[in-house]
């Protein structure tokens, strides 16, 4: 069947298999940075946001994605300059997204694998919650398992972004 | 102290981001399964449904005639050789007892066909149709099954090299003393003896097993694949398949996580195969199902040791004795058990009367192998429970009773040139400890002082406080081997290419900043290469926490060799004395005050007289193994009406030499205990009746997520170790073997009970509690 959604700000119409999920069906189009761990949505790492919630991917069929709007790991510095919340001063013309940013500062990051999904997890939180508390970041990304860092720095990267993205709003 | 600072450094001891963590953190297609290439074939195993059989017949007519299948293998069409999965160094030490597919199966999950399909959905249903006819034999399910007399054979194939007593179900045994045990004891006034088992668990890398193989235009064989060991894998698929070595270039692009587990050849070999018979690209990628039944795991082990001290608390005697299962192959099996003893026994060196023996057994359960902390998690288990009891019985502080025994530099140990990996060690004498201040750190941090043995109560919870004191090595002395090359650019920057193999630890950074410190240039121009086996240098890959040590030494000293041709080329273009030369701030400069910039030293030797390539490579092989030391502390409540125990606080003040950079450092430390947490408390692999995994999921098998740690506090206590690259040490494993005999001894000092076998699951505990006199309570 033909599907029509919007990735990453572009209109796509797609021909997908029966019993396709949109994890497989991203992969498929190129978005790589879109993740399997385990396909069951235990692990997050194939979490993308779905008409700006993150989803297991992995867990939705494409059809159900038909008509609506995926934001991927990739795109998610587009999409948020294109979001007025994250329109912010700091954010404007970078290439980054302020949260993969704080990643990459804080060495949120070892392996890699989690990351896209965590990213779209916290993009999730801090777009519902701006100023979450430690309990409520670490509930946020609860979903999302990381075997390399033990978390500890991605809390903290979670909070330096929230604190840049609340300081950005108040510019 | 001399720490990085005083010593001047400016690249190095910085928290420099990661080189890659734009293109990670942006989703760039850096992993395996991230390359499209046409005509993939999806190839999918067929594991066996029994634990313990011979294959009679198979039968795969049926699924060589569906359409779209392009191949199937099974023993019939394959090489028989018979080799081992673990990666390791050549000769490996672990025996040859595993072929591509076998005539017989040795646990559930064991290989027995595999099928190359246009889509993976094929690929299952031709699986399917695979007809297979089975001779059950009877399972072993546990050591003591395995070496009780007449145990059925699990490798009582006549092909099979360098097991110790296949009839005996015996992969490995040890047997290594120093002094005289028996006079060590009669010697002591006080005698302790505690004996612990450990679980089934695993590494669960959340990008599970993965490789990717294809011909180049030259029809050479590529494999890329998500490996630890990208030099052992070409040179073992070269053994296996009896391909030319010069024909296979193995590619580690990212990986997603390894841990131990991908030290294993476990795919390369089939993917390649299947590209060689069909011209087409071949993906294996391991679902979550498989990497729990068919990849690997921790040995799961039962140690005993006997400590024996003066009544003033100083070591006389130990003895430990460990039984290891290696399940169905003994992958790692040797080596895994030197390193219980290797690993743990030096951090106590006063004893002089030690006693190490063991045996690696085969089971047909899942197969054991390389794990992060690679046997001396197991070993500091039962060493760090014994000891606690030792401080109580001889009524002293167990941080006392820790520094009246541990190492301290200028010291050695008989142990390290008794014991090494599945041979003789190598005689070192330590020259950085500061386990002394880590202790005192680390003590303070979690308020010792104030909580221990004081039993604070909270309704049902009763709180405590716990310690132990951990090492590990650098690198496997005189075995591991690691080089890397240098290239100058025209622009001032330089490549890097080094065999050395990031699984995510940050090793491309780290061994960046090592370059970066010797040339005087930001890590921005130097452009990392790694684990290429047609483009970068050897090494032995990332294991053994060898990377920072061994191939940061190779980078350094290819570094000077560069640094020693650009002075040559500096000091005849500014006309100045090479010894008056130094890099800095991407110039050459002299004492003069004169200077000329990297770019145009290279500019000169490129394009305008003397010709030449600036370049060096140089190798490491080191002659010891320093290692990290570390006091780890956790307080925790028990709920004595659940057994629950919660982990309130985490301190872990860790000597790990210089900090090349220190945030990944703390990384590697934070991330090893919250996988040694899991460990200690929720992690187990269940194993049915008939040998097969029952809880193959990340939903049954529980790895601590972000709700469930405690807060971690991580203190890196600097030293310098003169024998490493800019005065590091490792740091990627040693905190792993922390938290279980923390959490045991933390359990221990709220509700009085020993707990000796892992994970301490509140069924467990609570039975332990109620074992206990209530009185006690």
């Amino acid at each position: 069947m033909r599907i029509t959604l919007t990735v990453n700000e572009a209109k796509r119409e797609v021909e997908i298999e029966p019993g396709e999920t949109l994890l497989e069906l991203l992969r498929r189009e190129g978005y790589k940075g879109v993740k399997k761990g385990c396909g069951s949505g235990d692990c997050g790492a194939c979490a993308v946001l779905l008409d700006g919630r993150a989803v297991n991917s992995c867990l939705v069929l494409a059809a159900k994605a038909d008509g609506r709007e995926v934001v991927t790991v990739e795109g998610l510095a587009l999409w948020s300059k294109s979001h007025s919340r994250y329109s912010t001063g700091r954010a404007k013309g970078d290439e980054l997204h302020p949260i993969q940013r704080a990643f990459v500062e804080e060495g949120a990051i070892q392996c890699g694998y989690c990351t896209p999904g965590m990213v779209i997890a916290a993009v999730d939180l801090l777009t519902h919650n701006s100023s979450p508390s430690e309990a409520q970041i670490r509930e946020g990304i609860s979903g999302n398992l990381c075997r390399c860092t033990g978390y500890v720095k991605q809390i903290e990267a979670i909070k330096t972004a929230a604190k840049r993205m609340g300081e950005g709003a108040d510019d | 102290m001399t720490d990085a600072r005083e010593k001047g450094f400016v690249v190095v001891g910085k928290s420099e981001r990661k080189v890659d963590g734009i293109a990670l953190v942006t989703g760039k297609p850096k992993f395996v399964a991230d390359l499209d290439l046409p005509e993939t074939l999806h190839v999918k195993i067929l594991g066996s449904s029994h634990a313990h059989a011979r294959i009679i017949e198979i039968d795969t007519s049926r699924a060589e005639a569906l359409p779209c299948v392009a191949c199937v293998l099974t023993h019939k069409n394959t090489p028989p050789a018979r080799y081992t999965t673990a990666g390791q160094g050549y000769p490996e030490p672990s025996p040859y007892d595993t072929r591509m597919f076998d005539t017989k199966v040795r646990f559930v999950g064991d290989r027995v066909a595999a099928v190359a399909a246009e889509t993976d959905a094929i690929a299952l249903k031709a699986l399917k149709l695979i007809d297979v006819h089975y001779e059950e034999l009877p399972p072993v399910l546990s050591i003591d099954e395995a070496l009780v007399n007449g145990a059925p054979v699990i490798h009582d194939e006549s092909d099979a090299t360098g097991i110790y007593d296949a009839s005996r179900n015996t992969a490995a045994d040890i047997d290594i003393t120093a002094g005289d045990l028996t006079q060590g004891f009669a010697e002591s006034d006080v005698v302790v003896e505690t004996t612990c088992e450990t679980q089934y668990v695993q590494h669960t890398p959340i990008e599970p097993h993965v490789t990717l193989s294809y011909l180049d235009e030259d029809g050479r064989l590529i494999l890329r694949t998500s490996t630890q060991v990208p030099f052992h894998v070409r040179r073992i698929v070269s053994q296996v398949l009896g391909l030319p070595l010069h024909r296979i270039r193995v590619i580690k692009p990212r990986i997603g996580g390894g841990f131990g587990s991908k030290q294993e050849v476990l795919l390369e070999d089939l993917a390649g195969l299947v590209t060689l018979r069909t011209g087409r690209p071949a993906l294996i990628e391991l679902s979550r199902k498989e990497e729990f039944i068919a990849a690997r795991t921790r040995h799961p082990m039962r140690i005993r040791v006997k400590l024996g001290a003066k009544r003033d608390g100083t070591l006389n005697a130990i003895e430990m004795e460990a039984l290891s299962n290696t399940g169905a192959y003994g992958s790692h099996g040797l080596t895994v058990l030197s390193n219980v003893g290797s690993k743990t026994l030096p951090i106590y060196n006063k004893a002089q009367n030690v006693h190490f023996f063991g045996k690696a057994v085969y089971t047909s359960l899942p197969v054991a192998g390389a794990y992060r902390g690679y046997g001396a998690t197991q070993g500091y288990f039962p060493l760090e429970v014994a000891m606690d009891e030792l401080a109580e019985r001889l009524k002293l502080d167990p941080i006392e009773l820790r520094r009246r025994n541990h190492i301290r530099s200028g010291e050695s140990s008989p142990i390290f040139e008794k014991l090494g990996e599945g041979r003789e060690g190598v005689a070192q004498t330590i020259k950085s400890c500061e386990l002394g201040r880590c202790i005192e750190i680390g003590a303070k941090r979690i308020g010792w002082s104030k909580k221990r043995g004081k039993r604070m109560r909270d309704g049902s919870w009763v709180h405590g406080v716990g310690m132990s004191v951990h090492m590990q090595g650098s690198g496997i002395a005189l075995i591991d081997m690691g080089a890397a090359t240098i290239k100058m650019n025209e622009d001032g920057s330089f490549n890097l290419l080094v065999g050395a193999t990031d699984l995510g630890t940050g090793s491309d950074t780290i061994l960046g900043q090592i370059a970066a410190e010797v040339l005087g240039v930001p890590l921005s121009k130097i452009i990392v290469t790694s684990s290429d086996t047609d483009v970068t240098p050897f090494d032995v890959g990332a294991y053994a926490s060898s990377t920072t040590y061994v191939s940061g030494m190779a980078v350094q000293r290819a570094a000077n060799k560069v640094r020693e041709q650009i002075v040559k080329v500096a000091a005849g273009l500014l006309e100045e004395d090479e010894d008056s030369l130094a890099l800095a701030e991407e110039r050459v400069k002299a004492s003069s005050g004169q200077s000329v910039t990297l770019a145009k030293v290279c500019q000169h030797a490129m394009y305008q007289s003397g010709q030449f390539q600036i370049i060096a490579s140089a190798s490491c092989v080191p002659e010891e193994s320093p290692p990290p030391f570390m006091a780890s502390f956790a307080e925790v409540a028990v709920d004595t009406e659940t057994g629950f125990v919660k982990v309130l606080n985490y301190v872990a003040a860790v000597d790990c030499g210089v900090a090349i950079n220190p945030k990944m450092a703390q990384g590697q430390v934070e991330g090893s205990i919250v996988n040694g947490l899991g460990y200690a408390l929720t992690e187990e692999m269940l194993i049915s009746s008939k040998g097969r995994v029952r809880n193959p999921s990340l939903f049954d098998y529980k790895i601590l997520g972000s709700r469930d740690i405690p807060p971690i506090e991580v203190i890196l206590v600097e030293s310098y170790e003169p024998t490493g690259p800019m005065g590091a040490k490792s740091v990627g494993e040693v905190a792993i073997n922390a938290p279980v005999p923390t959490i045991a001894n933390a359990v221990y000092d709220a509700v009085g009970v020993r707990l000796t076998c892992t994970p301490f699951t509140p069924e467990k505990v609570l039975a332990a509690i109620d074992a206990a006199t209530p009185g006690d309570l």
